[in-house]
């Protein structure tokens, strides 16, 4: 394992963009998560003793291949950006597996974490704050790269200027500041940064929410012209059905902590199982008054409920439009209904 | 379900001509608002779409005069409602159309209710204020706006602080406080958009019901295409601090005349239909406004831009012969005509 892990960033970061790491014959899938936990302790009093816990993520399961684009979608508080950022090492993961290459990167710890981080990075959601204003485009983008003490001098500035290039940026931008640039091109310039070091998996966190509609779309064609050109891996993290139905093979909705559904692309949107699956896919506004004039709408009602306090049963059964007492007792196993398909509920067939 | 009630006869309630908005400031002036006419019958809601500078809140501040002054000038224009131009009564006549015959939702609930006061204060503030009723009186009716909005326990809520309510329910107490003076007409400023899917399809819901059961008269500014599609009577288009297109909502979706309106609708990824190999997307950065436009905002960006988008701006004009008894007037401010794919004939 440590061969492995070791020699990535070693054969990565002085490539010229276009030399593709070559994609491996193998089937472990990059990227597998098992049982994956992630709870935060609550403190309170003056000895700020723990009084409870958040389960923002509560035991997920799934996979993602080699180059394919998995979208993870849920309102806010659900935990996947939690999820994204367990699965980075960003977080201690409470319990489960976080299998990089088939390899359990959970446990590691100190040099050998920082040692793989590299093959793994980071696209944030806010482009305003996630550029060190201090800190000029060139030095932001040089920073892993200074980081990982891989390149210096001559190469490092040819580097950020090809990044730069890559990302439809003009290299002479290497000198200014964040504040000089707009949202969508500070967007940018995170990409950049998460690239520098030529990651195989890379996890979007709504990487696009905080842009305008006409720069969204700029801003996922970049990332899909640079996922064909490198052959990488995302998580894209979002919010929005109708961007995640663009860029993702498949897709896994994610309800207070835990996955409800996951499957392609295709089947998730013409067929949604899970009554939560449904609810979401209806609730999106079709820009088309023709349709929506005539559209049923699964009104949900409530709230999400609080992950420090989360309903006996099945999570969605406060909610859920069809739940029944068996909901309220028993939580709703993890299972496969059709290849490739899997759906936590007890009343899909 | 919604209900299209284009009425294209009614009475204005509010009529805007020629509004602008600078704001000085220490870089130079800001041109948000460069000279925006529309008006709003009883009864109608008007969606008024764009990306974020371009201007469409501070139109809907102006109107009030909520935007700071200074930095901020109106320098030209005429709100009429009730009979009178907004824009020349005292700061003392405005406060009573604001909150009273004007209510305003704005986007962000997380900040737009005081923490330190109950909902029920705020929400009993307007009714002691603008309709002068007694702590009892104003008590009762402020559990039955919370009702109204579909807040449960209506009368013990008002006594929680609004960090005890959850993102969608604050929006609603918003609605409610809106709401508690019997405005003639409402504005929303992007209500839904700090709230998740599932919350955004609880306050249309909403907003539809109490259009059916009060019949109110609506602005609706947001930059979803998708949100608007689904709730209003007629749609303005805005880009640089300008109105570009304007048309009942049907037509505007069915055939987008402005460029802009056109290639937005593009870059939407779908959610039912063929899913696109690549995006359709727009090139370059929306207008940094630092200037009055005197050519066309959007032609730098513009697939169809020739030689006139960059000598003059073109005037929004009528494309189907204006209003009529059974007609809206579908309005757009450009040189080119898409359907024809020519310049438009005259100037």
């Amino acid at each position: 394992m440590t061969a492995d892990t070791m020699n990535v960033p070693g054969n990565a970061p002085g490539n010229a963009p276009g030399n593709a790491p070559s994609p491996r014959s193998d089937t472990t899938p990059l990227m597998r998560v098992e049982n994956l936990k992630m709870h935060f302790p609550i403190h309170a009093g003056i000895f700020r003793r723990q009084v409870g816990t958040i389960k923002a993520v509560d035991g997920i399961t799934f996979d993602i291949k080699r180059g394919e684009t998995l979208g993870l979608v849920g309102e806010s508080g659900c935990g996947k950006s939690t999820a994204g950022r367990v699965m980075l090492r960003l977080y201690d993961a409470t319990e489960g597996k976080i299998l990089l290459d088939g390899v359990d990167i959970a446990p590691f710890k100190g040099e050998r974490l920082r040692k793989m981080r590299p093959r793994m990075q980071m696209v944030f959601q806010d482009p305003h704050a996630s550029l060190n204003p201090r800190m000029t485009v060139g030095s932001i983008i040089a920073e892993p790269l200074d980081e990982h003490g891989l390149l210096k001098g001559a190469e490092r500035e040819e580097r950020v200027e090809e990044l730069l290039d890559a990302v439809g940026l003009n290299p002479a931008f290497a000198n200014r500041y964040p504040h000089e640039f707009s949202g969508g091109q500070r967007q940018r310039i995170g990409i950049a940064r998460a690239f520098a070091l030529n990651p195989e998996f890379i996890v979007c966190d709504e990487p696009i929410a905080a842009l305008d509609v006409s720069i969204q779309a700029q801003v996922v064609n970049l990332l899909e012209d640079l996922q064909a050109r490198f052959g990488l891996t995302y998580l894209f993290i979002s919010h929005d059905l109708s961007m995640v139905r663009h860029i993702a093979d498949r897709v896994a909705v994610m309800y207070l902590g835990k996955i409800v559904e996951l499957a392609s692309r295709q089947d998730l949107y013409a067929t949604p199982k899970h009554p939560y699956t449904q609810a979401l896919l209806s609730a999106v506004p079709i820009p088309n008054p023709a349709v929506e004039a005539t559209r049923e709408h699964i009104v949900l009602k409530g709230d999400l409920p609080s992950p420090a306090n989360p309903p006996a049963g099945c999570n969605f059964c406060t909610r859920c439009p069809i739940a029944t007492d068996l909901c309220r007792v028993e939580d709703p196993e993890w299972r496969e209904i059709e290849p490739g398909r899997h759906v936590a509920c007890h009343y899909v067939e | 379900m919604t209900m299209r009630s284009v009425s294209t006869t009614g009475p204005k309630i509010l009529e805007v001509t020629d509004l602008k908005t600078v704001f000085g400031t220490r870089d130079g002036a800001v041109h948000a608002v460069n000279g925006v006419s529309f008006h709003l019958r009883e009864g109608e809601l008007l969606g008024i779409v764009g990306e974020s500078g371009s201007g469409k809140s501070v139109t809907m501040m102006s109107l009030l005069k909520l935007v700071p002054m200074p930095p901020a000038e109106i320098t030209s224009g005429r709100v009429m409602f009730s009979a009178r131009d907004l824009l020349s009564l005292s700061p003392g006549e405005i406060r009573k159309v604001r909150g009273g015959e004007i209510g305003f939702i704005f986007q962000d609930p997380m900040t737009s209710l005081n923490p330190v006061f109950t909902v029920g204060f705020q929400l009993m503030e307007p009714l002691r204020k603008h309709m002068g009723l007694s702590k009892a009186e104003a008590r009762e009716k402020a559990a039955s706006l919370l009702a109204l909005v579909g807040i449960p326990s209506p009368a013990d809520r008002l006594d929680d602080f609004p960090h005890q309510f959850s993102g969608g329910m604050r929006q609603r107490v918003m609605i409610a406080i809106a709401l508690a003076c019997d405005p003639k007409l409402l504005i929303a400023d992007e209500p839904t958009t700090a709230l998740d899917v599932t919350i955004q399809a609880q306050i249309l819901e909403l907003v539809r019901g109490l259009r059916r059961e009060l019949g109110m008269s609506m602005i609706w500014i947001t930059h979803d295409l998708g949100v608007v599609a689904g709730i209003a009577d007629r749609v303005a288009v805005m880009y640089g601090g300008l109105i570009v297109e304007h048309a009942a909502v049907e037509d505007l979706y069915a055939s987008p005349k402005h460029p802009y309106t056109h290639a937005l609708l593009q870059t939407l990824p779908s959610l039912d239909s063929e899913r696109a190999e690549k995006l359709q997307s727009i090139s370059g950065q929306p207008p940094s406004l630092d200037a009055e436009p005197t050519t066309c905002p959007f032609a730098p960006r513009c697939e169809f831009a020739f030689e006139r988008c960059f000598r003059e701006n073109p005037a929004i004009r009528s494309t189907n012969g204006g209003w009529a008894e059974d007609r809206v007037s579908h309005d757009v401010a450009c040189w080119w005509d898409i359907e024809k794919g020519a310049p438009r004939d005259d100037g």
